[in-house]
């Protein structure tokens, strides 16, 4: 008798969970920055998880129906009337069915995903007439240093650049190491102390764009957060030159104060001292060590400071680096 | 003098936390709890002689189970702080330090003291009976494992209220790790609690893998053994190639710390890329370590709740040997963002992927061995059923997770988070709670009741989806794992209010599941397990009464066929009886107390290492060591006979009351 009932209660909560569950899927009041890209690497990262999710719901989709069917129809209720095979548990020709669906499967997904990894390789130049900007990255303990060596510049928990232009990330940290990442643009790159890792992302709208640290670096870590301001050319050329007239410029006693553990709030400064990233790069390599990353280290000189910067162009032969005063 | 104390008091306990102190109370009270209700109903001498000296499976089986339970608790209870925590925006219930050390310890705890002792419970259980033998191979160092593994979970725990917890990760990356960013001991602590029990887990592997090779009753041939013992024997075959490289790994940590070492440290020629290679190459055949054996159980549980035999064992075994052969071959998955470039991305991107495939074949495995049978919905194979959906659910986020250039999007997100409780949760938890309803007749001599059983499961299996579905949806919102707090401008909040919610869901089926035993424990008479057979199984475990008689098998079975207890059933039917033969005196190993009393050393010695305190560490190592040659000296006299009419006496006591 009190079996009706309970059976509506349960319906109405499968439902209730169902539609909660999908709700949560297709919930618009957060932003979907992942699917929502601004620039041809974070587009090209959409349409292979878009891709690659098909791919495998292709396999998945048909089995869970086959599972709920499996069980409804096999279950064991008096007046079920499904056949009842107790010892049937061989089938050579099934199992080489299922075998040979999922090979196919990741046989397509893996050809696909080689493809894209040589395509979408952080390291490498993005193909455009443009010059690109060029952005040294240094994650701190608890904000993040941008240093612009052509223009001469520095910001602290922003990044402004221009509109479709492509932009060479030189990234390393002189903390933790972290994880930089503007969804909307591209995927994450570590930043790890002692090499400096390389993305190239570009933006082709106008806006404002979340950017983190991904890895978890310590106390202060969750703050680590950061704003991309796409500009139109002119205007990116405007706050540079605002920059450079009214800001402080950062000394090296600048940098080590800054560098100290402790939040920041976004700042500027109008000049950076020369060869400051690459000495942040080497700072903790020893003598005559060679490097295990060799290959990500080319960082890019810092504008006028000739003498310093085009020695250290040859990249990640640091073995006659002088490391005095900062081990 | 007094200042001093005072200082040392401040440094040496955790002060200026509620919880905390919440915690010290409660730590008082449940030692003074345990020590008069010991002492007032006159137990001591039976806890040591049963429980503390045993050497024997069972029961050891049992003490891992109830660990585990103990450490479920602990670390759920971590996992509610934190979605309390992230519930809304700028919640201030927890510091971001306090919240970062929470996080290390659910980790740790849940993979570590709980999913694997839970585990080695389950193998203590079911492997020697599941196979017909007596014990397992070394019952000395079976004992010692789990005293290894208690005590270290213990040390671990301890820096809740002593000295301060970890809170670099439960990987623990350097440089975060290390002394520069890290100075206090709860570091320490992380390294010596796993590096303890570590060792109880190595020898684990050891073990059951002979007690597997050696000693299967007679007939048993490979392709004979059950399932769930095959599981066992490949998990096992992993930890032996994984442990010792997570201990070689917490080695060199300690010793960056401890010695001024600088394997990963910034400077001196240090390299933390080092420790995150290794540390992954044990912590991703971790993950198959766990889920293996409860693949094992959910075949086993899926064939005997169909009655019916599990299609494509062959097939089953070979899927489970390539899956523990791969877990080798996926570490660098885990770091595809560093700039490995893309000869190394693809490879390991490729060589994730393929495990899909033995782990797909087994999918179908399992469907086909439900169709044509005859399915009840008892709570085993409930979670086995609730598996399957959510597996699949895992094992396609977690092909999404493999292909490297998407991963750079969902790497460090909470979409991960969500893949891997899926994968964690939904695979591992599910189908040891699967095993653990499985065998508690055989543990207990009763069956757990239904009802509150199925509260538990519709609890746990809602809010389990209810908790992690939004987290793929935060994870590609751009929302970050770890983070202590967020802002009202990301607009993450509704989702982690429904993620909090189904957290909570999940805490009232742990919640169902206590009454379930305790109702279970209060009508044991009415749900006691008669038969020795509660489900119709397949397998010998089911052939001898429940609980099982501490020699197990009465005379050692013949084994005939693959499922021979169905068989012989089936046989039985028709009035075909096997001969059995006669019951003769059974050999027996003695309690012993070194293992726990070296594991008490290894405590000591532990604690020392952790504050540096050579008066703690030196005796420590000396007790060690003095235990070990008491064991090598002394031990000659470690066995003894059951005579043959007391056996013949226990049998018709258990047997005359069916």
């Amino acid at each position: 008798m009190n079996k009706k009932p309970k059976a509506i209660i349960a319906l109405v909560l499968t439902v209730l969970t169902v539609a909660l569950l999908i709700w949560t899927c297709f919930y618009a009041g957060g932003k979907y920055v992942v699917f929502d890209p601004k620039g041809p690497i974070g587009q090209a990262q959409k349409e292979l998880i878009i891709l690659s999710t098909s791919m495998a719901a292709l396999l998945i989709v048909p089995v869970m129906i086959l599972t709920f069917f499996i069980i409804w129809r096999y279950r064991d209720a008096p007046d079920n009337k499904a056949k009842y095979q107790p010892h049937w548990d061989d089938n050579k020709k099934l199992e080489t069915v299922w075998w040979s669906i999922p090979i196919v499967v990741i046989l397509i997904l893996a050809i696909i995903t080689a493809r894209y990894t040589y395509l979408l390789e952080p390291s490498k130049p993005m193909a455009s007439t443009q010059k690109p900007v060029t952005i040294q990255v240094t994650s701190l303990d608890w904000k993040w240093l941008f240093m612009y060596p052509e223009e001469g510049i520095a910001t602290v928990n922003e990044i402004h650049i221009p509109k479709g232009v492509p932009v060479r990330f030189e990234l390393t940290s002189d903390a933790p190491m972290n994880s930089f990442w503007i969804p909307q643009l591209g995927g994450q790159i570590y930043t790890m102390s002692g090499m400096a890792m390389k993305l190239h992302l570009q933006a082709d709208q106008e806006g404002t764009y979340f950017g983190s640290g991904a890895n978890f670096s310590g106390e202060h870590f969750g703050q680590m957060r950061f704003d991309v301001e796409v500009q139109s050319d002119e205007e990116y050329k405007n706050w540079v030159a605002n920059i450079k007239k009214q800001s402080k410029p950062l000394t090296k006693d600048g940098y080590l104060a800054l560098a100290k553990p402790g939040l920041s709030q976004p700042d500027e400064y109008s000049s950076i001292p020369d060869g400051l990233f690459q000495e942040i790069v080497t700072k903790y390599v020893v003598d005559g060590a060679s490097n295990p990353h060799a290959g990500h280290g080319e960082v890019t000189p810092t504008k006028g400071t000739s003498k310093s910067g085009t020695e250290d162009e040859s990249g990640m032969d640091m073995s006659h680096m002088n490391m005095s005063g900062h081990n | 003098m007094l200042d001093k104390i005072k200082e040392f008091a401040s440094t040496f306990f955790v002060t200026g936390d509620p919880m905390i102190y919440g915690a010290d109370v409660s730590i008082a009270l449940a030692m003074i709890g345990i020590v008069f209700v010991l002492t007032y109903f006159k137990k001591w001498g039976w806890l040591w002689k049963n429980w503390l000296t045993t050497v024997d499976h069972k029961k050891v089986g049992i003490m891992y189970i109830l660990a585990a339970i103990l450490m479920l608790f602990r670390g759920g209870v971590d996992a509610l702080l934190m979605r309390i925590q992230l519930a809304t925006p700028d919640v201030t219930l927890l510091h971001p330090e306090h919240y970062n050390q929470i996080f290390t310890t659910h980790g740790t705890i849940m993979i570590l003291f709980m999913a694997m002792p839970l585990m080695f419970g389950l193998f203590n259980i079911a492997v020697p009976l599941q196979i017909g033998a007596r014990d397992v191979a070394f019952p000395f160092l079976n004992a010692l494992s789990f005293w290894l593994f208690f005590m270290g979970a213990m040390l671990f725990n301890l820096s809740f209220v002593i000295g301060g917890s970890p809170d670099a990760g439960w990987l623990s990356y350097p440089p975060l790790s290390e002394l520069q960013f890290s100075p206090g001991v709860g570091q320490n602590f992380y390294i010596w609690g796993i590096q303890i029990s570590g060792i109880g887990s190595l020898a684990t592997g050891i073990n059951f893998i002979v007690t597997i090779i050696k000693m299967r009753a007679p007939g048993m041939t490979w392709m004979k053994m059950p399932v769930f013992t095959w599981s066992v024997f490949s998990s096992c075959v992993i930890i032996i190639f994984a442990f010792p490289i997570l201990t070689v790994t917490l080695a060199l940590l300690f010793l960056d710390r401890f010695g001024g070492g600088h394997f990963f440290t910034l400077d001196f020629g240090g390299n933390p890329m080092m420790y995150i290679n290794l540390i992954w190459m044990w912590g991703h055949p971790e993950v198959y370590i766990v889920v293996l054996p409860a693949f094992g159980i959910y075949s086993e549980v899926i064939s005997v709740f169909s009655k019916k035999k599990l299609f494509g064992y062959k097939s089953m075994v070979y899927a489970m040997f390539m899956i523990a052969i791969l877990s080798f071959f996926t570490w660098a998955h885990h770091f595809f963002t560093m700039g490995s470039g893309a000869d190394v991305n693809a490879f390991f991107a490729i060589s994730t992927m393929v495990i899909a495939i033995p782990t797909g074949v087994k999918v179908f495995n399992w469907l086909f061995t439900m169709y044509r049978g005859k399915i009840t919905f008892k709570t085993p194979m409930m979670w086995a059923i609730a598996f399957i959906p959510n597996f699949l659910i895992a094992g396609l986020t977690g092909v999404m997770l493999s292909v490297a250039p998407a991963d750079f999007q969902f790497h460090n997100s909470y979409f991960l988070i969500a893949h891997f409780h899926s994968a964690l949760i939904g695979g591992v938890v599910f189908g040891y709670l699967a095993g653990l309803y499985y065998w508690w007749p055989k543990m207990f001599g009763f069956t757990l009741p239904e009802t509150p059983g199925k509260w538990a499961f519709w609890f746990w299996n809602i809010g389990f989806y209810v908790c992690f579905i939004p987290q793929y949806s935060l994870g590609l919102m751009g929302m970050t794992r770890r983070l202590s707090t967020y802002g009202w401008d990301t607009g993450w909040q509704p989702l982690n209010l429904v993620s909090t919610v189904g957290a909570f869901l999940m805490g009232i089926g742990f919640l169902f599941q206590v009454l379930q035993i305790l109702l279970g424990i209060k009508n044991f008479r009415k749900l006691k397990d008669t038969t020795g057979d509660p489900w119709g199984g397949h397998t010998l475990e089911w052939s001898i009464p429940s609980p099982a008689p501490e020699y197990n098998f009465a005379t050692i079975p013949q084994v005939e066929e693959r499922d021979d207890w169905w068989a012989e059933k089936d046989k039985r039917a028709k009035g075909i009886f096997r001969k059995q033969s006669p019951i003769e005196a059974i050999h027996m190993p003695k309690n012993s107390a070194i293992p726990f009393i070296m594991s008490v050393f290894f405590f000591i010695a532990g604690f020392g290492f952790v504050f540096g305190w050579s008066f703690f560490y030196i005796p420590g190592l000396i007790g060690v060591a003095i235990c070990m040659i008491c064991r090598s000296f002394f031990s000659y006299d470690g066995d003894y006979y059951i005579p043959a009419d007391e056996v013949k006496r226990t049998e018709a006591a258990i047997r005359g009351s069916v």
